[in-house]
């Protein structure tokens, strides 16, 4: 297969539940920024120039809450430091032998969980030739596509009825929750899920703007080290 | 900054956006090249940003945003549970899962406006 088929090929194979799932959760953010009061053309620059939800939410709520800069990039860069494993274990399957660091710098921009599963489960089957062009052709569509889901979302929310408007907002933290349980691989992840759940409401309420820096942390480090007395009895 | 007036913005989604996030994926791109997956540094960094994330869930579901502050916290708490239960129930299928939760939400509310 030739480059160029192999990326219409990625193309042609890019609509999968993830991403059907992935475009209801993009309408959802649109809803969500235009609730928080942001603009539209904000909407589409954050989704394409971040491309990771959680730091895109993130990211918009602090925006919308004028929050200092300090105070955002911390938080976003938080749940971002999950892209860091998914992007080790992607780029030896994904990268030819002469692929240049900034054209490696540029395919990872968009490695997100989404991306991240399809790409795991795609690629190994390829030669090694066509996985680069196969990736492009499958981030165009799911990016190109997103980002029309979100000003469908946005347009939306100004427009629907309060019941399915706050319907679309929901689709946001069912669709965070779910990916997380689906892609959580040790017991650390999911008491590291149980413990945030527990913690956000009531840290938001005596320290409001701490509430996510400090529920990652605190009970982040708790179920890690949890999940590390375990695996040392086992 | 709220509202789009000025382009202070832009330094925010710069700064904030895309260097707070690309920064861990470059990071990335390069221990790819000697790091393996299941070191402790990344258990570690796992951990924290999945319980921040499930922090941020937590508080979108108990303290909304918009609209959806308007459907009771019982309702949305019942939505979520139930989109967790039939994930499960369906083998954990995230479709089903955020099939049930929207459902539970959307007619619970609907029911309760028109009460």
């Amino acid at each position: 297969m030739s480059r160029r088929a192999a990326f219409l090929e990625g193309m042609r194979r890019a609509p999968s539940t993830g991403a059907v799932v992935l475009i209801c959760s993009f309408v959802g953010y649109g809803a969500l920024v235009h609730e928080a009061g942001l603009s539209v053309v904000q909407a589409v620059a954050v989704a394409l120039f971040v491309w990771a939800l959680p730091g895109q939410v993130v990211l918009v709520t602090e925006m919308a809450a004028g929050a200092p800069l300090w105070s955002a990039a911390i938080s976003v860069t938080l749940t971002s430091v999950r892209l860091m494993p998914l992007v080790v274990v992607l780029m030896p399957i994904v990268r030819g032998e002469r692929t240049g660091k900034l054209h490696q710098i540029l395919l990872v921009h968009f490695c997100a969980i989404t991306i991240w599963i399809e790409s795991m489960q795609r690629l190994p089957r390829l030669p090694r030739a066509e996985r680069i062009p196969y990736y492009w052709g499958f981030c165009f569509v799911l990016v190109s596509t997103n980002l029309v889901a979100t000003v469908v979302g946005f347009q939306l929310a100004a427009t629907l009825g309060l019941v399915l408007a706050a319907g679309l907002l929901f689709l946001t933290p069912l669709y965070f929750v779910l990916s997380i349980l689906r892609t959580s691989s040790s017991a650390a992840d999911r008491l590291a899920l149980w413990f945030g759940l527990a913690m956000g409401p009531p840290v938001f309420l005596v320290l409001p703007g701490f509430e996510l820096v400090l529920s990652g942390l605190v009970g982040g480090v708790a179920a890690y080290l949890i999940g590390r007395m375990r695996r040392r009895r086992a | 900054m709220t509202g789009g007036e000025g382009y202070g913005w832009l330094v925010m989604l710069f700064v904030a956006g895309t260097l707070a996030t690309d920064f861990w994926r470059v990071l990335g791109v390069f221990a790819s090249l000697r790091v393996n997956e299941g070191s402790e540094i990344f258990l570690f960094a796992r951990a924290v940003s999945t319980a921040l994330v499930a922090a941020l869930i937590a508080r979108i579901v108990c303290f909304p945003p918009g609209t959806l502050a308007d459907a009771p916290l019982l309702l949305r708490l019942a939505a979520f549970g139930s989109g967790l239960a039939v994930y499960y129930a369906a083998r954990r299928s995230m479709l089903s899962g955020i099939i049930a939760g929207e459902a539970v939400l959307v007619v619970g509310f609907a029911v309760y406006v028109n009460l």
